[in-house]
């Protein structure tokens, strides 16, 4: 093996950083899946009976289904009778202000870096914090309530606004939309709901933190985003899970419904435990992501950092039915040491003058797999459909994979279709270029995998982009030297 | 400053330098002359420290140290600069941050203060108008999409931002036109100076009629074969590598 071979692979052998577990007391339901504990979790929130119902409908559909086949991910069986499929921090009585709160709970927060108090007021950021399927705390949500915004967890939407999650929980992600969506939809625990009333631009981007706690447990968020006419809205969700052993299931739904003129712009960082070095544990990241461009002109943008778990396989989509509409894709996907990621994007035009974006970056290190799997579909009454996907994949090291599969139907003759497809390897001149120059192998690496994902940076909002690029570094670190 | 012994260097099993000495004092500009594939590149590689040069045997001693003991950023941190015959192209870094990036860098390894974001500026503008450079190239992608021209001004202005002891030169003129050259070289000269060494690496004479060396040798098939002062390089010009040639070299005219 050639010296800069071996420096990247140094580089590239660094372990998780945001491995920990905190002391929160758990209140937890038995292991297991039946129609009991879908019951129980509807009961312990405290659900109308149209809920329940639907959430019982889901399991039955969920029973029907076949887990989907692994196209190119290497997955040991799960089994869905050893996952605890409920967990919350212990209720106490309502808090009034964060003083009041759990104190292991705020150091926990604090490690992961969320600014929950004064920092986020300058930031101009309110922050949902889910910990382990209930949210704990949701700020900002007065300044929110003046423009008429809504942005609280799922659970309190339920209560307070069950007329919208009535009509829109499952309008773009239909319970028997896939094995993962539907168990989702029988056991969702909690997440966030989102409202844009008619003609408001969101002030400020609105942001979840995710974060899996307690041991074996599964979570199943939920997460619904709806934007009236000419509304706008910034979403942003980041998430770091502590060390575990054992495989942790994640399984999320996000659905996202945009009408006339509105527009969402949804980005996700995302660095679940990916396993150690040797492949053992890791979370197992299967999630539902779709928006439905409803109306004239309505524009949903998703951007992915993607750096973490064991095995992820997701597909954020856009469904464009509006006239004029128009979806966005952009993401950049890590893979290192023994991750597998199966990760892309739907397309699916319906309206005419439709158009669509899609840019993707896959880095894979180690013995790591990235695939890159899209499919753009145009119908046949999208005159006019317009799809530019462009797909690089960058190698470190010779024994990881790269693979693409771009996927196109067609239906419409006038639909204008490009696909650009790259895959390199991070160069040894390049390497040895900025070597020459004085910088480290480190900083090297750094540099040239920052100017790789610069496209995709600079769709996330500025703050965002800072932490996305800490991360890449530290996902892609080593002991250099 | 820079002394080669005996250096013998492979590449992939094949030996491409098969015995170099060479001595380099402060103040002096060497110039190495040669037809193609007979191991110039590999010499300018080898100071700058790259992989899969193997050196099988000999020493290259600088400033008093070791330098195959040096990694590549280390050797670059005491002061040794290769202008790159084809200077590498970095998609999405911008030059003006891996300027930026690499002075600090250097600076830091001097025990210099990093300069801060106007002195920066300050410092690049002044030497991209002396190399009558357009401003707008700090904002481009690193020798992405740049012309022959402009990558080759951008490592002397990178040289001249860095302002090395010693600096290796590879085939620097190759691709500009004399307008281009006459920039180029005025750089070059305006750093030569009585603490810093030159090695300029070319196939033609051309350029040594703008950086004016104070020593030209041959090097053919691996091996320095004939020194001399300036005029070597115009006999060669005139006469070609030919009458200068070892008996049975295999190197092509």
């Amino acid at each position: 093996m050639s010296d800069s071979m071996q420096t990247l692979e140094q580089h590239t052998k660094s372990e998780y950083k945001y491995g920990w577990t905190s002391d929160i007391e758990m209140d937890m339901i038995p292991k297991g899946l039946n129609e009991e504990v879908v019951k129980m979790i509807s009961a312990k929130k405290n659900e109308p009976e149209w809920l329940l119902n639907w959430r019982l409908e889901a399991f039955e559909i969920w029973k029907q289904m076949k887990e989907p086949d692994w196209a190119k991910l290497n997955i040991n069986p799960i089994d869905y009778q050893d996952i605890i499929y409920y967990a919350a921090p212990k209720k106490q009585k309502k808090l009034n202000s964060l003083d009041e709160a759990d104190p292991e709970l705020i150091k926990t927060f604090e490690r992961l870096g969320i600014p929950l108090q004064e920092q986020k007021v300058m930031a101009g950021v309110a922050v949902d914090a889910v910990i382990d399927s209930v949210s704990v705390t949701t700020t900002f949500k007065k300044k929110l309530g003046e423009l008429g915004i809504i942005f609280c967890s799922f659970s309190e939407a339920v209560q307070e606004h069950p007329e919208l999650v009535r009509e829109y929980i499952g309008s773009v992600v239909p319970r028997n939309d896939n094995y993962f969506a539907a168990l989702n939809s029988a056991v969702f625990s909690d997440g966030s709901f989102c409202y844009i009333p008619k003609g408001v631009r969101c002030p400020m981007e609105l942001s979840t933190y995710f974060r899996i706690n307690a041991a074996n447990t599964g979570q199943f968020e939920r997460t619904l985003i709806v934007a009236e006419d000419d509304s706008y809205v910034s979403y942003l969700e980041g998430c770091t899970a502590p060390m575990r052993d054992e495989n942790q299931l994640h399984a999320a739904v996000v659905e996202i419904y945009a009408k006339d003129r509105a527009f969402v712009k949804y980005s996700t960082v995302q660095n679940w435990y990916p396993g150690d070095k040797d492949g053992k544990g890791g979370v197992y990241n299967f999630v539902t992501k779709r928006g439905l461009c409803a109306g004239y002109q309505s524009r949903i943008s998703w951007t992915q950092v993607e750096t973490g778990s064991a095995i992820t396989w997701k597909y954020p989509s856009c469904v464009l039915k509006g006239d004029h509409s128009k979806g966005e894709f952009y993401s950049i996907a890590v893979t290192n040491n023994h991750q597998q990621a199966d990760t892309g994007t739907k397309m699916i035009h319906l309206g005419k003058n439709t158009k669509s974006t899609i840019i993707s970056k896959g880095i894979s290190a180690g013995f790591s797999h990235n695939t890159y799997r899209g499919l753009v579909k145009i119908g046949k009454k999208a005159t006019n459909a317009h799809n530019f996907s462009e797909c690089d994949s960058l190698l470190m090291g010779d024994r990881c994979g790269a693979h693409t599969f771009p996927y196109i139907e067609i239906e419409n003759q006038t639909a204008k279709v490009e696909h650009e497809a790259t895959t390199s390897k991070i160069g040894a001149d390049q390497l040895f270029y900025c070597t020459q120059r004085g910088l480290s192998d480190e900083d090297a690496i750094n540099l040239i995998v920052n100017g790789y994902c610069k496209e995709v940076f600079n769709e996330l909002p500025m703050e965002f982009a800072v932490e996305a690029q800490k991360l890449l570094e530290i996902s892609l670190e080593g002991s250099v030297g | 400053m820079l002394k080669i012994k005996d250096l013998r260097v492979s590449v992939e099993d094949t030996e491409i330098l098969k015995g170099v000495n060479l001595e380099i004092k402060p103040g002096e500009v060497h110039a190495i002359m040669g037809p193609n594939g007979s191991g110039k590149s590999t010499l300018g590689f080898v100071l700058a420290g790259k992989d899969d040069y193997e050196v099988t045997s000999g020493s290259i001693e600088y400033m008093g140290q070791d330098l195959l003991e040096l990694d590549p950023d280390e050797r670059a941190r005491e002061g040794i600069f290769l202008g790159f015959q084809y200077p590498v192209e970095i998609p999405g870094v911008s030059n003006s941050n891996f300027l930026k990036m690499i002075i600090n860098s250097i600076r830091k390894a001097r025990g210099q203060e990093e300069l801060d974001a106007l002195q920066m500026l300050k410092l690049l503008k002044e030497k991209i108008a002396a190399l009558s450079m357009d401003v707008s190239m700090l904002k481009r992608s690193l020798n992405d999409g740049f012309s022959g021209g402009e990558k080759k001004r951008n490592e002397i202005l990178q040289m001249a931002v860095l302002e090395p002891k010693l600096a290796v030169l590879d085939e620097t003129d190759s691709g500009l036109d004399i307008d281009a050259l006459k920039v180029v070289s005025d750089g070059v000269n305006s750093m030569r100076s009585s603490d810093r060494g030159f090695l300029v690496i070319t196939h033609y004479q051309r350029l040594l009629n703008y950086i004016v060396p104070d020593y030209v040798h041959v090097l053919i098939d691996g091996k320095i074969v004939k020194s001399g002062d300036k005029s070597l390089a115009l006999e060669l010009e005139e006469r070609g590598y030919d009458w200068i040639k070892p008996e049975g070299s295999t190197v092509p005219a």
